[in-house]
């Protein structure tokens, strides 16, 4: 039997679009920025585990540094306008999630902010420290950034399934729910891929002497995870729990995000046989490409949560609405 | 109501917003609205003097202030949201829904504010000579945009004590242009100043040598501002206090310490003095012997000030009871209109979740008394009072009745009316919102619990199972 709770008795303050507008707009750009942080943090670990015999890579994985505190200065002021919406447009869900993982969803506080903090420490304490403790912090912290993902995903799968809700028992028998340990493997393989993309952008315009090197790492970094991801995105699409409404229109955009994906595979393929000179200049379709992703993902995750929760929901507004009239009639006739 | 409830029995809900609420405040108020003004103005005096010693000291002081407002402050924002979607979700779910585009704005606002910082920081070394004053223009326009989340986000504090005409109107300027908004952003803006003072006193002196002239130069200027700004914190804070509704001054004696400590109250009232003395006392000092201050009893103003600013958020919470959101929901995250329906047909009908009894209050059950009461005492308990009361930790009611009635058996009959007309004699407490037979159920429950000494656990633990009359 699936619960059906009451909503808050206070209408949308935007229409239904506008929110859905946020929601899905800023969560595309935040996570775009999230991937780049934990991708770049593996890279900077393998860059500085290299950079032990040749100090180039040592170099490099400094200058890679740089980058993971602005990403997630900008990673996480991205987050708050689709959490505001998510709040607004799926309060009883959302919450609800909240509440039954609420001992890992508090976490996520002192364990991001302590992992920005050591994030800082290992940047500005670069050659400052003895070896085993420079890595030993960028190795607490990628353990924080890769848990903190599953937080989330635990609690945005647990949202869309009210018929658990009677069920689970705290975070990690939600984390068994469908669906969770597929979708975490894709999210965490488009990390490096992503951070491997962003490596390009930054270098292909350097003049510097391991600008090709770098880029074919970039490159390296993007393919084999997305490689990956043919085997892994379908796996985290057939184990998506059955839905209510029709899921149609979301497997198409799901399915047709894989013929981009396998096309921005082909380019890339293309940009590592490049001579060093001209090595970079397929950027643009490759950035483009993962754009063309990032934008059919998002859309079709929105239309599945939709499939999977607009009858649930109505009944919900149905039920709220019974509710009020009933107090309103209450307090007019005591 | 019709969220599955969390509980922290042990430290309870209510610390648990406060840790995080109030460590953002003193990251928000000591080290980005009042102490980035600071900053920039070093740097455009260091730069008008030609005197780079100003310039340094003031990336330095950015340097501190960036890696905590960027990694805590960021976090313990959000967290106010985290925490309290757990601890009151019907309280912040309808604050977003009233306040949405102010919160957005205030985002736009935060997502500057973040790009300025970083921007501010990392050219501080690159623009020099000619760019100089760009960057001095910079380091203002991020001291704007600081104060201008704070002067949002403090629409919504003063709406929590005070909805004004938005209880009629339900309008989003309504809300925002509240009775208390103006008077405590004024408080919160004087007081964030005179914090960051300290901040920057405490951080002069370790960052920079007591051999060196420019320590005094600097503590002396330091000190000329943080007295500059006494005053102001002073008739703002009077301005605040006088449009606080007389109903929440009334709770003020609770709300300076808890309970059991009322009578400490007067004592408490001369700490806050002693400590806003020490604070101008302090910098009277730097100003007129700037080397007689030391570094480590820098410490004690700076830990006064905070010790202000975190109680002044305390009470500020506190006396707004027993509502959450001044006369339209209760503490207990039940709206008050609705309060009727719930009196008369009972809390549990509108409930969808239960919370079964554990193994430990199965075997406590009174004998005579039914499960099943028992099980609607515990559902009711949950909904009505563990957004502010533990059974067993902070604030517990084991406690309370543990006081009230010692060892004799706390049967219904002696705690029911406690119950239902507490509210009279703790004008601080929301009126019993359950029907009468609720209130019967939750003092049996309440008998139960009298040999439980367990920590009552919550939905993130224990899970919630569907009431059989919601199925």
């Amino acid at each position: 039997m699936t619960p059906v709770p009451h909503d808050l008795p206070l209408g949308l303050p935007a229409p239904v679009g506008v929110l859905t507008a946020v929601l899905v707009g800023f969560f595309l750009m935040h996570i775009l920025f999230v991937t780049m942080m934990v991708g770049g943090m593996m890279m900077v670990l393998v860059a500085q585990i290299r950079g032990l015999k040749d100090k180039a890579w040592d170099h490099i994985a400094h200058d890679l540094a740089a980058t993971i505190t602005v990403n997630k200065s900008i990673a996480v002021v991205l987050g708050v306008g689709p959490l505001l919406a998510i709040n607004t447009l799926y309060t009883v869900y959302f919450y609800t999630a909240n509440a039954l993982t609420g001992s890992f969803w508090i976490l996520i506080v002192p364990l991001v902010a302590g992992a920005f903090l050591l994030t800082y420490a290992h940047k500005y304490l670069w050659g400052r420290l003895p070896v085993w403790l420079h890595l030993g912090l960028i190795l607490v912290v990628m353990a924080i950034f890769a848990f903190v993902p599953l937080i989330f995903l635990v609690n945005v799968t647990l949202m869309l399934t009210p018929d658990r809700w009677g069920e689970v028992q705290g975070f990690w028998d939600a984390a068994m729910l469908p669906n969770v340990w597929t979708r975490y493997a894709h999210f965490m393989l488009s990390c490096p891929a992503m951070a491997g993309l962003m490596v390009v952008w930054l270098y292909r315009r350097k003049a510097d002497q391991d600008r090709a090197q770098v880029i074919r790492m970039g490159y390296r970094w993007l393919l084999g995870p997305t490689l990956a991801q043919f085997v892994v995105g379908p796996l985290a699409l057939i184990t998506l729990p059955p839905t209510p409404g029709s899921q149609g229109l979301a497997v198409a955009i799901f399915l047709g995000s894989i013929l981009v994906a396998a096309f921005l595979c082909l380019v890339a393929w293309g940009e590592l046989k490049r001579p060093d000179a001209l090595i970079g200049q397929g950027f643009p379709l490759v950035a483009g490409a993962m754009v063309v992703i990032l934008v059919l993902m998002g859309g079709a995750r929105h239309l599945y949560r939709e499939a999977a929760l607009s009858d649930h929901r109505a009944a919900v507004a149905a039920k709220t609405e019974a509710f009020r009239a009933e107090s309103e009639a209450a307090r007019t006739n005591p | 109501m019709d969220f599955p409830i969390y509980h922290l029995d042990l430290m309870g809900n209510r610390l648990l917003v406060a840790v995080i609420a109030i460590l953002h405040v003193l990251i928000n108020h000591g080290l980005a609205v009042g102490l980035i003004p600071l900053v920039a103005a070093m740097e455009w005096y260091g730069a008008r003097k030609g005197d780079p010693r100003w310039d340094r000291l003031a990336r330095r002081i950015l340097f501190f202030a960036f890696l905590i407002t960027t990694t805590v402050g960021a976090l313990t924002g959000v967290g106010i949201w985290l925490s309290t979607s757990l601890v009151n979700p019907a309280s912040i779910g309808s604050l977003i829904r009233v306040f949405f585009w102010g919160w957005f704005i205030e985002w736009l606002v935060f997502i500057t504010e973040v790009v300025l910082i970083l921007w501010y920081h990392l050219t501080w070394e690159s623009w020099q000579g000619a760019r100089k004053a760009a960057h001095i223009r910079l380091g203002f326009a991020l001291a704007v945009f600081s104060w201008v989340t704070m002067a949002i986000i403090v629409s919504i504090l003063g709406f929590m004590m005070d909805p004004g005409n938005w209880l009629t109107d339900h309008s989003l300027w309504s809300g925002f242009t509240n009775p208390i908004y103006l008077p405590q952003l004024a408080f919160r803006t004087a007081l964030a100043l005179c914090f960051a003072a300290m901040v920057a006193l405490m951080l002069i002196l370790f960052f920079t040598r007591r051999d060196d002239p420019f320590r005094y130069q600097a503590v002396r200027a330091v000190s000329v501002f943080a007295l500059a700004t006494g005053p102001f914190v002073v008739l703002a804070g009077w301005w605040y206090a006088s449009v606080v509704p007389e109903t929440m001054l009334a709770n003020l004696a609770t709300g300076l310490a808890t309970m059991q400590f009322e009578e400490w109250q007067d004592r408490l009232f001369l700490g806050m003095i002693g400590a806003a003395a020490l604070v101008m006392g302090v910098a009277q000092l730097g100003v007129w012997r700037p080397h007689w201050v030391p570094r480590l009893g820098l410490l004690v103003p700076l830990v006064a000030v905070m010790w202000l600013t975190g109680h002044f958020e305390r009470v500020r919470e506190f006396i707004r009871k027993p509502y959450v959101i001044g006369q339209y929901m209760y503490a207990n995250g039940l709206r008050v209109e609705d309060y009727p329906l719930y009196q008369s047909k009972g809390l549990l009908p509108y409930a969808t979740w239960t919370y079964p009894l554990s193994q430990a209050e199965t075997a406590a059950i009174p004998a005579g008394a039914s499960v099943t009461d028992v099980q609607a005492g515990k559902d009711v308990f949950m909904i009505a009072c563990t957004r502010c009361h533990t059974a067993n930790g902070v604030n517990a009611v084991r406690g309370h009745f543990q006081r009230m009635l010692g060892d004799d058996p706390w049967t219904p009959d002696k705690t029911m009316d406690t119950l239902a007309y507490m509210h009279e004699a703790r004008p601080f407490m929301p009126p019993f919102p359950g029907s009468p037979a609720e209130l019967a159920q939750v003092a049996l429950y309440i008998q139960t619990l009298q040999s439980v000494t367990e920590p009552l656990a919550g939905a993130q633990s224990a899970g919630v199972k569907l009431r059989e009359e919601a199925r």
